[in-house]
């Protein structure tokens, strides 16, 4: 499943399908594809989707970098809105990359 | 900081449901930004940056291709393939020509 | 949001026959805002300096317009009729596409999310307008507006009764904030009573809204 990788070894993805992570609580300038409402929360890798070039380089023309592992990670509706109202099952998808990861037990 | 950009979960009216015609210019910023994208002068990431760097009043008070020719526009000097001057030039004439219309 | 659309409007899912395609608009010379001037200048200069040639600008818009949600409606169409293309489909969604003659662009990757009796996917992409449009064409503008990109995370149900879709509490609502490089297109569930359809009439069910999850198809028989 994963691309054609660097001049680097072979990488393992960090995390599998199941594992519980959280999205790193950060605030930073510059151009971040992880949404603001899912910082610092915690959901469930749904799967690992593949290696891509980081978006946070490639919008500066550094096209050149080091791949990075892209989950798309499951959260609970109700643990990211105070006020959800829908039902308790209903479900948020979205891809975050590995660094924007940690795992919700451990903090590593 | 949350960029302007950056809506999810924010509080919004009524959609607009109704399906709108693209106007054909419209649909030239698109063609456009593909042949940029196909020529190697700017990818996805590069564009949607300068998007997000519009102000937060043009990005909130634009539609979606005014936004987007704007994004390409500034994207174009940034990476030095047309002037400021060059741009202020053509705009001029543009200008000029509308004015000359009947 | 200022709203410069000099072209006629729609209401909903108009009755035109498939295949229609809206005459190119002539742009209105009263509405030349500063955008529309930058587009106007920023081609010229491109033209000029070689970058592309107008004829590259006008079979680039030929191009979009050649792309529809029938080719989305086709590929559902596949899959419903034929267990092993939806097998396919869900585990190699470019490649599946591909065989049917739809090309991703390079730059991004397809993803596919099945609608089930117990799951009703619906998509956004809050931080911009990402959007499948090699097997949907354009987005629409209900897409990209800022109401659809800050409510449809948030409150999804309510969204979709707005669209006219209410779903009731044992279906679990998933939303996909499509904010990578991944594009995603919902692969609806297949309604009862066309057992004995074409793959062409099944394609003629599914519009551009139920690719996106706004929208189920109907049962045939119905309005």
């Amino acid at each position: 499943m994963s691309r054609a990788q660097g001049a680097s070894a072979v990488k393992q993805p960090a995390y599998s399908p199941g594992d519980r992570v959280r999205v790193l609580k950060v605030d930073a300038p510059g151009h971040i594809r992880t949404p603001y409402y899912v910082r610092g929360l915690e959901g469930e890798v749904e799967r690992f989707v593949g290696y891509f070039r980081n978006p946070e380089e490639l919008a500066y023309g550094r096209y050149q970098g080091e791949k990075r592992a892209l989950y798309r990670v499951r959260f609970l509706q109700t643990q990211i809105w105070p006020d959800y109202t829908g039902p308790r099952q209903d479900t948020l998808d979205v891809e975050i990359y590995e660094h924007w990861l940690e795992n919700a037990r451990s903090g590593a | 900081m949350k960029g302007y950009h950056d809506m999810g979960g924010e509080p919004a009216g009524p959609i607009d449901t109704a399906n709108h015609e693209l106007a054909l210019w419209e649909k030239r910023v698109e063609a456009i930004l593909v042949l940029l994208r196909a020529r190697g002068i700017a990818v996805t990431d590069e564009n949607r940056r300068s998007l997000e760097s519009l102000g937060a009043n043009v990005y909130l008070n634009s539609t979606y291709a005014e936004r987007r020719i704007m994004a390409a526009a500034n994207n174009l000097i940034l990476k030095g393939v047309i002037t400021v001057e060059e741009l202020a030039r053509k705009l001029a004439e543009v200008e000029q020509r509308r004015e000359q219309l009947p | 949001m200022s709203d410069h659309h000099d072209h006629h409007d729609h209401d909903q899912d108009h009755a035109h026959p498939p295949g229609y395609r809206h005459p190119l608009q002539p742009d209105a010379d009263d509405t030349l805002t500063y955008p529309r001037r930058l587009e106007i200048a920023v081609r010229e200069l491109l033209i000029e300096k070689g970058i592309f040639t107008a004829e590259e600008v006008r079979a680039g818009i030929e191009e979009m317009d050649g792309r529809t949600p029938e080719n989305g409606a086709r590929v559902v169409a596949r899959a419903w009729a034929d267990p092993e293309f939806k097998q396919e489909l869900l585990a190699n969604p470019g490649r599946a596409c591909e065989s049917l003659g739809y090309v991703m662009d390079t730059t991004t990757q397809l993803a596919v999310v099945e609608n089930t009796p117990q799951v009703h996917n619906v998509i956004v992409c809050t931080l911009c307008s990402c959007y499948p449009r090699a097997l949907l064409g354009m987005p629409p503008t209900w897409y990209k507006s800022l109401a659809y990109r800050r409510r449809t995370v948030r409150e999804p149900r309510a969204v979709l009764k707005e669209f006219g879709l209410e779903l009731p509490d044992d279906v679990t609502v998933r939303v996909h904030d499509s904010n990578a490089d991944l594009r995603y297109l919902v692969l609806p569930l297949r309604p009862e009573g066309t057992t004995d359809m074409t793959e062409a009439e099944l394609a003629g069910l599914v519009t551009r809204d139920c690719l996106v999850g706004v929208a189920v198809p109907r049962k045939p028989g119905s309005k």
